[in-house]
């Protein structure tokens, strides 16, 4: 083989290789290092009343929804009503994170929308967004009943979604449609 | 109506285009004249609807036409005229229509330029470049057509990226592409040249000017982007080692290397197939470039719209391109060998390590761009390469090509007496390194390894740079002068000269500092008093700001007062940072608000950047040597001219 | 100066774009030089390809604190890339670690340039071993 055939070859590797990677989905997705691992332990007041204290320890035994959200989050207020949906249904216990907020916006935002979660933890310095590698909001993050994080889902859930990445992880507890 | 007319006048450019493809390509292998002749008329009317199309959708955003969806993404009705024109290259959409008028005009150059050259061969190049065309139209006819519309019209737009509201930006992307569209020119000539089964020194000849014209507005425009990074992004920094900079990046470095080694070609005939991967491999980087940049495969501050279907339209199109070009360099490169040699000192392995070097730098940027993506797919995990690998690893290849610079240029052709290169290198050598050690120690009271040798290696290339210009200033009457290429080549080296002093004295004796400071309050940074005297809200056409006046003294004295302002764009709500920058030759007093630490008090930045301008009057400079090159007498060809040197 | 009050106090209500830093700015220049350092090799993840000091937004200022305050702690540089990548993964990090796979990468430029160097003698050699000819050769 002549060796003015090498760049042909080198230049059909890096195609393959670049069609791969345009399969291969959003670049800036940081899969969560928590998965497979026990979520990262927390307690935080909680929102309504800070006397009052939420954490890990308060969410195990069952599947659970952690979902960090803000009011300054316009895709958490396209997401909300789907959280609703599912509170409703009882189709699986969703505790919040209120990360970086101000806390009156927070309730006023619960207030008038509705609210879905069971408590939601008032994260004021951002420390436990941190410990749980949050990035953005919307998050949610799936776990299991023994705490371990089976899932995080970055940006708004929807039914499409929760079917897909959230309901096919969970066996036996939860509800599936 | 006129975003229709754009519209239609697109769909007629390609049919144009696809004339300007099969005639000239079918003529020139039949030797058929007036299909030749119809690939030239082809160009003409390809520009004319295409700068139709563009004129449309300039139109449509200068009468704000929100019922045009690229209109309605990117602009609003408060929006500075100027940035309403410059909105029309701002994303993706307008940016390749953009692209696609400047890959038009440069066919017409080609046809309009190219007297000097058989019919035959110009029609190949003036087909390859319709292909292109083709491609492109294409790709925006199919998947990104700027006059889309929206319908209902919306009363206002979602604004301009406040990031491109800026004039730095009205210039850096037409500058920038007329250099990335410009080697397919180089591209056209090597393909042609493959077709034809012909490649001499008259083609490097007629090669070299084209290339050197791309490379220079390339050259410009990655440095214009860089200036307008560091006083309008970047807290200072002038490159980061974005995926996209790198885009603009790589095919730059294989540019230079094609421009030396098509010296050698002309000159000796020599490297013919290497010239011809090189000419190849430019643009393939330009298509790739565009690919990384519009397909959403990878992380950049300055990414366009990601869209997967998109990717792969492009990845297609290069994929053709490419392969295809490969595939006749696989069939006609075997048969190109020479058998002149030369000798081990001489500027043809100079020349050659020139391109090496350039090589492993080119391959080095598309390793670090890459690799996150690889190791991502490989493994999962996700690595970050950023600017401490990326500094750190083009330096390997780079510092060797400085000092190689200053030899290459005074060494003869096919070989070089050793006794004589040293008597000319021997004294600029001393005096480098006593430089490299002296300014330092003088100017600024320090000295340090990378110092000594950045300083003696910036020195070495601008005194070996002079040496001829100098040389033929002195000479008595009766000898030639220099010959433009020769005085280009020296002023061109002498810019990375200057490029050099500016990057090394920067980074080695910048200083930054974060303080918070208060109206009232003041700090010394690097000899130099910052006081602040007061801090007001301001608005602008489209936005609202806090801005700070500062007050810069030297020794007492009053220098300067500057604005620095943090600004929040009304639509996209997004927070902007607008230095106050005091400029000069010598240094940037460089001042930027950071964040707000309580009522009335806020975090500052404040840098000193002694000799920064260097990086970029360095570029300058070298643009204006590629110029001055290209004036050679050589070049200016007529056919007459070209048989009396063949 | 009254607008000017309420104009900052509005901002600081609604916008948490601006952090509130206290504090991060150490009198021991070491310390301030190891931040400095750590800061700008940090990705702020929130962004596009900017690192944490570069950086505007509420993730990164919140980072910036943390690392002040793990400094100020007393942990070393590697501790807090390894609190980093616990919690984000190697890609929190601007620049490789020297470690295992990313070894590699270091190596590479080195690499390069030998290839380079020997393919280049193999050519040097080649082209000595010819006739070199005189300036009528075309």
């Amino acid at each position: 083989m002549n060796r003015f055939v090498w760049p042909l070859i080198a230049v059909m590797a890096l195609l393959v290789f670049l069609v791969m990677g345009l399969r291969h989905g959003d670049p800036r997705a940081l899969p969560s290092p928590f998965i497979g691992k026990p979520a990262p332990e927390f307690e935080l007041p909680t929102l309504r009343n800070p006397e009052v204290t939420i954490g890990t320890n308060k969410m195990a035994g069952d599947y659970a929804l952690v979902n960090v959200w803000a009011t300054w989050c316009v895709m958490c207020r396209a997401e909300h009503p789907f959280l609703l949906e599912l509170a409703a249904r009882k189709a699986i216990p969703i505790y919040g994170i209120n990360w970086r907020d101000s806390r009156l916006a927070a309730m006023r935002w619960l207030d008038d929308l509705g609210n879905p979660y069971l408590a939601s933890a008032y994260d004021e310095d951002g420390r436990v967004g941190i410990d749980w590698g949050v990035y953005g909001a919307p998050e949610t993050f799936l776990l299991d009943p023994e705490g371990i994080v089976i899932y995080k889902h970055l940006g708004p859930l929807d039914a499409a979604i929760w079917q897909r990445e959230f309901v096919s992880r969970m066996s036996g507890g939860g509800q599936a449609e | 109506m006129i975003p229709e007319i754009g519209h239609f006048a697109l769909i007629l450019a390609l049919a144009l285009a696809i004339c300007q493809t099969v005639f000239p390509l079918v003529g020139a292998h039949r030797g058929d004249a007036a299909m030749m002749a119809v690939g030239r008329s082809a160009v003409i009317g390809q520009f004319l609807f295409v700068s139709v199309a563009f004129a449309c959708l300039t139109y449509a955003f200068l009468t704000s036409d929100f019922s045009v969806l690229y209109v309605a993404n990117h602009s609003q009705l408060a929006l500075p005229k100027l940035y309403k024109v410059s909105a029309v290259w701002g994303a993706h959409e307008g940016s390749l229509l953009l692209w696609i008028l400047l890959q038009a005009a440069w066919a017409l150059a080609v046809a309009r330029f190219s007297t000097g050259v058989p019919e035959a061969f110009s029609a190949r190049v003036i087909g390859v470049l319709g292909f292109l065309s083709v491609g492109f139209l294409l790709f925006a006819l199919l998947t990104s057509n700027p006059f889309e519309r929206l319908m209902p019209a919306p009363g206002d737009g979602g604004d301009l990226n406040p990031l491109l509201q800026d004039p730095g930006l009205a210039i850096h992307p037409p500058l920038l592409y007329v250099g990335y569209v410009g080697f397919s020119v180089a591209f056209a000539f090597a393909i042609a040249a493959m077709i034809s089964g012909n490649l001499d020194q008259k083609w490097a000849k007629w090669t070299r000017p084209w290339t050197t014209v791309a490379w220079m507005f390339l050259t410009l425009g990655i440095a214009l982007g860089s200036w307008w990074a560091y006083y309008e992004l970047g807290w200072g920094g002038w490159w980061f080692w974005d995926a996209v900079e790198n885009a603009s990046f790589m095919p730059w470095l294989i540019g230079t290397a094609l421009i030396h080694s098509l010296a050698v070609t002309e000159k000796r005939g020599l490297f013919k197939s290497w010239t011809l991967l090189l000419a190849i491999t430019a643009f393939s980087l330009s298509l790739l470039g565009t690919f990384l940049v519009r397909s959403g495969i990878i992380v950049s501050v300055h990414a366009f719209a990601t869209d997967p279907t998109r990717g792969f339209f492009i990845l297609t199109f290069l994929a053709v391109v490419v392969i295809g070009a490969l595939m006749l360099y696989a069939w006609r490169a075997p048969s190109l060998d020479s058998d002149v040699g030369f000798g081990l000192l001489s500027r043809e392995t100079f020349l050659l390590l020139n391109n090496v070097l350039l090589v492993v730098a080119t391959a080095l940027v598309l390793i670090g761009t890459l690799a996150p993506l690889v190791v991502e797919m490989m493994t999962g995990g996700k690595i970050s390469i950023g600017p401490p690998w990326f500094n750190v690893a083009f330096l390997v290849p780079m510092l060797p090509l400085i000092i190689l610079l200053g030899m290459g240029m005074h060494t003869a052709w096919r070989t070089q007496k050793a006794d004589a290169w040293w008597r000319v290198l021997r004294i600029p050598a001393i005096v480098a390194i006593v430089l490299g050690v002296v300014i330092p120690l003088l100017i600024y009271g320090r000295v340090s390894i990378l110092l000594v040798v950045g300083c003696g290696a910036a020195a070495w290339i601008v005194i070996t740079s002079l040496i001829l210009p100098i040389r033929s200033l002195r000479r008595e009457k009766g000898t030639a002068g220099i010959t433009r290429s020769a005085l280009g080549m020296s002023i061109a080296h002498l810019g990375m000269g200057l490029f050099v002093i500016g990057v090394t004295v920067v980074s080695a004796f910048g200083v930054e500092s974060d303080q918070a400071l208060q109206p009232g309050e003041s700090i010394e940074v690097a000899g130099f008093e910052f006081h602040m005297v007061s801090l007001s809200n301001v608005r602008g056409p489209n936005f609202s700001a806090i801005e700070a006046e500062i007050e810069i003294r030297d020794d007492g004295k009053l220098i300067d007062t500057i604005h620095p302002q943090k600004r929040q764009y009304l639509v996209q709500k997004s927070w902007m940072t607008e230095a106050g920058i005091r400029a000069g030759l010598d240094k940037d007093l460089f001042v930027a608000l950071g964040d707000q630490l309580g009522q009335n008090a806020w975090s500052v930045r404040i840098q000193y950047k002694p000799l920064i301008r260097f990086i970029w009057l360095g570029a300058l400079v070298m643009a204006l040597g590629g110029l001055i090159a290209i004036s050679d007498r050589r070049y200016r060809g007529s056919s007459r001219e070209t048989e009396a040197t063949a | 100066m009254k607008r000017l009050f309420v104009l900052v106090a509005t901002m600081l209500l609604v916008s948490t774009a601006f952090a509130i830093d206290q504090g991060k700015r150490f009198d021991d220049p070491e310390m301030q030089a190891r931040y400095e350092k750590l800061i700008s090799e940090v990705r702020c993840l929130q962004c596009q390809n900017q690192s944490i000091k570069d950086s505007n937004v509420t993730l990164a200022a919140d980072l910036r604190r943390e690392i002040a305050r793990m400094i100020e702690e007393g942990q070393t540089d590697e501790e807090i890339a390894e609190f980093l990548v616990v919690r984000y993964g190697e890609f929190a990090l601007y620049s490789p670690r020297k470690t295992g796979k990313t070894l590699i990468l270091w190596v590479v430029p080195f690499l390069l340039v030998l290839f380079g160097g020997y393919a280049l003698m193999r050519v040097v050699k080649h082209r000595m071993s010819l006739p070199i000819g005189d300036d009528t050769d075309r």
